[in-house]
Order: structure tokens, then sequence, then C-alpha cells
């Protein structure tokens, strides 16, 4: 990365190797630094998901068998989905992205986490907020606003928790030694600073002074949205970014194709959330723009996917070898589909149709998952070994967590767009009815695709438990290692 | 792309565009709309929910109704929303101003329930569709709310109070169903939920 290249005579000399040794000091400065903080919010994460699986394999099951679990208020259909998706997104989801934004910042700028033991309060705190939150939805006090449904008396805590966090990686960007800035910085500098905006304007205007009749769905979406575009997208393509190049050992593809897929994404994304109200009752301009401003989200996806794809190009047997890349490369698939899956649906013609179907809920796991949670599981089985020098215990419980949740989530996601498309169909055909047990209505044939669906969730499950299993597994070695004080030497291929 | 400042500007101004584009103009456009005479028949429109109703709503919001049931009716042409008999007319933002949290939806697993007041008029439909939507809808995934019931032990003769109900839904002889408050508010709430008014922007 620096800039001069060295001459032929220190080539030759041995101080070369002296800077090596020195370089790799200063890596293993660095991931020291970060690993009490890491290991901790790579634990809460990890407890989430599983805490998250779980509600989301009630919440399916429900939906073809509205009479299990039927009479526990707190766990009824509508508090065990939020339940879920809060758990999944703030708990799990926004923690690992914390962790693996605070490491790539400190590798990347070469800067070792200062006083990690901030950031340790900030995060014991934000799960204080998630654990609040979950129960107050689950005690029946959710506010009802899709994707903030955490009750107004958890909030404030989960903002202050995370703008410490934000000022704290946005500090160890001031300290850097690394004077060249690489593009995942870019990306996830500006997640770090786009997030508490979002977080912040949508608490005021939704929960604490709420806006006024339908204003409140257009904060909603813009917020909802943009909790995708602005925050788990960027920090997904910056891993990207990074991993895919680190593990291969050669450079991103193009930069000139980096810098245009950032600033479009930057220009573009946060306009995209009026497309959720395709049809209601607001203004047709807000719409209008919101559906041009999706049609362009075509410009960063391509330059971004053709950027991922061709740094990928002609290396893929080494996905036979590393299962981070396999992560890596199977979520930054997964973001070019999803992404131009989500043009089309923004469509006005599209949107008739799949506007209130099981269809976006599919899509919206194929962005969530099938994308972003899997570069966070591609990027934890990176990092987790080298701060604690420690290594995976076992290939093959890793290979079982990748094959069941890419598996899974395929089988999740194929049929209950198909389904859900099929829906969309039946519900604007008014010949159709909307529920007959004897017919074909809009109701009843959803069911089988719902049933599809909960056998992919618990495929995904088989892969948590092998990941969690996994995780306790290292975390045990490690406890052994420090104790001995020997820690086992690091050979990693992953 | 080496100089920290100019991406900080750029990342600040691209969101602060998009603050300003669909949250400031919005609020500055239709923020504070407000109610009005409708000509035909004299009346202020919307009106405030009675407290009962509005209570019912706190019922709603809290077991997660919206995360099935919309309460939007898309225009004429655009979808089937008028021909299923969901709505005489599309809905416009006036219909909302009364409404906190505003509960559009993204969800149809479920009917819409713009117009569910007009639709279904009988407190008992309501009150035994919630105790077990298979009495009223036969095939319906929607979960039974019996917890917003109790079950008594009947006296010599059916309380006022109690839920009529089909053979095969009704309790053991001697004891009887009684809603709870939650879902008589609820109900109410259900009732309350009426986007008919004749006004001129939905014409």
């Amino acid at each position: 990365m620096s800039a001069t290249s060295p001459s032929i005579l220190q080539a030759l000399s041995p101080s070369d190797t002296e800077d090596v040794a020195q370089r790799r000091a200063l890596l293993a400065e660095i991931d020291a630094s970060c690993r009490g903080t890491l290991m901790l919010f790579f634990g809460a994460a990890l407890v989430w998901l599983l805490i998250g699986t779980v509600f989301a394999l009630i919440a399916s099951w429900k939906m073809h068998s509205p009479d299990f679990l039927a009479d526990i208020p707190w766990l009824t259909f509508g508090r065990v989905r939020p339940a879920h998706l809060n758990a999944v997104v703030f708990g799990f989801a926004s923690e690992a992205a914390i962790a693996v934004t605070l490491w790539l910042i400190c590798r990347l700028c070469r800067a070792p986490l200062m006083h990690g033991w901030v950031v340790n309060i900030a995060g014991v705190f934000w799960n204080i907020g998630v654990a609040i939150g979950i129960g107050g939805i689950l005690a029946g006090h959710s506010t009802a606003i899709e994707w903030l449904e955490i009750p107004g008396y958890a909030t404030p805590l989960l903002f202050v928790s995370y703008a410490l966090i934000a000022i704290w990686g946005i500090i160890t960007f001031r300290f850097r030694r690394e004077k060249h800035l690489y593009v995942s910085q870019w990306y996830l500098l500006a997640a770090l600073f786009w997030f508490p905006w979002l977080y912040s304007a949508a608490q005021i205007l939704l929960i604490m002074e709420p806006v006024r009749g339908v204003v409140q769905a257009t904060v909603n979406w813009w917020f909802a949205h943009n909790v995708l575009g602005l925050w788990f997208t960027p920090i997904g393509i910056g891993a990207i970014y990074y991993f895919i190049p680190k593990v291969l050992g050669i450079p991103v593809y193009k930069y000139s194709l980096s810098v245009i897929g950032f600033w479009s994404l930057a220009l573009f994304y946060n306009w995209n959330g009026m497309h959720h109200l395709v049809g209601g009752p607001l203004p047709a301009w807000l719409i209008t723009v919101s559906i041009v401003a999706s049609v362009m989200m075509t410009i960063p996806v391509v330059t971004v996917g053709l950027n991922h794809h061709f740094t990928m190009w002609g290396s893929f047997h080494k996905l036979k070898d590393s299962p981070v890349l396999r992560f890596m490369v199977f979520g930054g698939m997964s973001y070019t589909v999803t992404s131009l899956h989500g043009v089309l649906l923004a469509l006005r013609s599209v949107s008739e149709v799949t506007h209130f179907t099981h269809s976006t809920i599919a899509h919206a796991h194929q962005g969530m998952y099938a994308f972003f949670t899997m570069v966070m599981f591609g990027a934890i089985y990176y990092i987790v070994p080298r701060i604690i020098q420690v290594e995976w215990p076992s290939a093959r419980l890793i290979s079982i967590h990748f094959w069941a949740s890419a598996i899974g989530i395929m089988l999740y996601i194929v049929p209950l767009i198909i389904g859900g498309t099929l829906q969309g169909v039946a519900m604007i055909n008014p010949d159709v009815p909307f529920l007959d047990p004897n017919k074909y209505s809009v109701v009843t044939m959803t069911v089988p695709y719902l049933r599809v669906r909960s056998v992919s969730g618990f495929i995904i499950l088989v892969g948590h438990l092998a990941f969690a299993t996994s995780f306790i597994w290292i975390v045990a070695r490690w406890i052994k290692a420090a104790r001995q004080h020997q820690p086992t030497p690091i050979v990693s291929n992953v | 792309m080496n100089y920290g400042p100019i991406i900080f500007l750029g990342v600040f101004l691209t969101i602060a565009s998009s603050w300003i584009g669909l949250v400031l103009i919005p609020q500055v456009q239709f923020g504070r709309q407000q109610e009005v005479k409708i000509e035909e028949t004299g009346e202020i429109y919307p009106t405030v929910r009675p407290g009962l109703a509005q209570q019912g709503m706190e019922i709603y919001k809290a077991n997660g109704c919206i995360y099935c049931h919309s309460q939007q009716v898309r225009p004429e042409g655009y979808g089937a929303d008028i021909a299923r008999n969901w709505g005489q007319r599309r809905t416009v933002s006036r219909d909302y101003l009364h409404d906190n949290p505003v509960m559009l939806g993204t969800m149809r697993t479920g009917p819409d329930l713009s117009n569910i007041g007009v639709r279904q008029t009988s407190v008992l439909w309501h009150l035994q569709h919630l105790y077990n939507p298979q009495i009223t809808s036969k095939g319906s995934i929607m979960p039974p709310f019996r917890f917003l019931f109790e079950k008594r032990k009947a006296g010599d003769k059916p309380s006022p109070d109690a839920l009529a109900l089909p053979k095969e839904f009704a309790p053991e002889p001697g004891s009887e169903i009684v809603p709870k408050p939650e879902a008589r508010a609820l109900v109410q709430y259900l009732l309350s939920l009426k986007a008919n008014a004749p006004l001129p922007e939905a014409r």
C-alpha cells in the first residue's frame, strides 16, 4: 500500500525482513486491541441470532397452523414476528456489523482500537436496550411502526450506545497511520455516520413528537428502507471489498468502478423508501421520485457487482478451499440478484401485483440473509481465529453451516417469491375469492408455500446450531490456551 | 479519494438531500392538513375516535394486526381493492389525520381493513371472529385471540355478557365464554374503521 517502492539495495538488505516483522507486529497489536470487544459483540450477536431464529420458526409455523401456541398472548403471531425482526436486525446483524466495521477500520487505518472498554460498555448497554425492547414487544408495548417496534423507553439507550460506538470508530479513523483510504473505508465511515441520523430522526418524528397523518408513513419508509440501504448494505459491500481480494491476494478489479459504485449508492439509495407505498394515500410525486431512484440503483448495483465478480473471475476453484470466500461470494452474488429484483419490484406495474404479498418478505430475506448475513458469517470466520490466535476446531461444522444456510435460504426465497407473486396475481383478480376453503383462493393458495418456508427455517436452524457449536468450541479452546499461556500457532487457510 | 473531509461532506449532503425531500417537504406539503366539512352531510371529517375505540387501537397495535392487515385502498384500476369491496373509493391522506400511529400496513395475508366497520357491522360477528376465526371464516389462517376472552362458570342461565357460540365451538356445559374489556374495545376500534366519507379529493 505504501506509495514508495523499495530500492534494489533495500530489497536485498535484511532491513526489509525487519520491515515485514514490524508490520506483522503492528497487525498483532491491532488484533489484540480488538480482541475483547469483538468477542463480546460476536458472542452477543450469536445469542441474538439463535433467539431470532427460534422466534422466526414460531412465527412461520403459526402462519400455516394458526392454533399453534395460540393461547399465549406474548407469543401471538403479531408479537413474535416483530420480536424476530428486532432480534435479528438490532441484536444479531447490527452487532456483527459493528464488530466487523471496527476491526476493518483498525486494520485498514493501521491503528489499534484505543480504550476498547468504552466500546465494551456501549456494547453491554446496546444489548440491554435490545433485550428490554424485545421484552417490551412481547409484553404488548410495540409501537406498531415497522422496523421501529422497540418501545420508546428502550430506544434512547440504543441511540446513546450506538452514538458512542460510531464516535469511537471515527476517532480511530482520525488516528490512522495509513494515509491511503481503501474503498471499504468509504462505505464503513458513511454507514457509521448515516445510521445515527436515520435512527434519531425516525425516533423523534415517529415516537417522541409524532408528525401528523401519513407523513408518518413517509418517515417510516424513509427510515426502514435506509436501514438496509445506508447501514447494512454499505457494511456488507465494504466487507466484500476487503475480504475477497484479501483471501485471493489480488487487487480489486477497477478503482474507477469503486468510485462510481460508492457515490451512486450514496446519491440514489436514500431516496428509495417510498416505493413501499405505491398506490398508497400519498402525493404521486413522492412515490414517483422513489421509483426513479430505485431504477437508478441499477448503476451502483451493476458497478459494484462487476467489481466484485471480476475480482473473483478465474479464481472460482479457490471456493473449494476457503469457507470465508464461499460465504463472501454467496453474499456478493445475492447482493446483485436481490438488488436487481428490488429494482423490478419498485416498478408500478410489478408493485401492483407483488405489493402486500409474501414476495416482499422473501425479498427482504434475500437482502438481509442471503446477502448481508452470509457476508457477516464469512467475516466472522476470517476474523475470530486472527484475534484470538486459535484455529476453528472443525472444518466440517463450517461446511455444515455454509450448506445449511445456503440451501435453507434458497429454499426460503425461491418458493416464496413464486408463491407471493401468484398470491398477488390472485389478489388483483376479483374473480378469485379472497378466502374459500374449497376453492382456489388468495388465502388458501399460499399455505403450501408457507409450509415450505417452515421447512427451510429448520434447515437454517441446523446451520446456526453448527455455527454456535463452532463458536463455543473455539472460545473454550481460547480460554484453555489463555490459561496455559500457550497460544496454538495459527495455520489458517480460510 | 484519500481525503476524509470530502467523503464526509458527500455523505452528509446525500442523506441531507433525502431527509429534506422525503421528510421535510412532505411535512410542509401535507403535515398540517385539516378536517373538512362534507357538503352532502354537513359533517366534519375525519372525527376523533371515541375513547373505547381509541383503547381498541392500542390492542390492535399491541398484537401486531398490522403485519397481516393493511389500512389503505388503492385507486380504481390499480389492483382490485375496490372490486373486492374493500372500499368505495381510494383512501387519501385526510382519512388518517387522527391516526397515531398511522397503520397503512404492507401486507395482506388477510383483507384490507380500511372499511371493515362498513363491511361487518355486527359486534357479535367480530367477537366470534376474534375468539376463533374458523367460526365466521372457515379456512382462515388468522390466529384465534382466545386470550382476549375468559372462560367462566355459567350460572343457572347464561349471563348477558356471554358470547353466543355455535355448538362445535362452545365450551363444555356449565361454563361460558365472556369477552374481556380488551376484546370489546378492539371490536369498537374495528367498527370505527370507515374511510367512506365522500371527500372531494378522493373522487
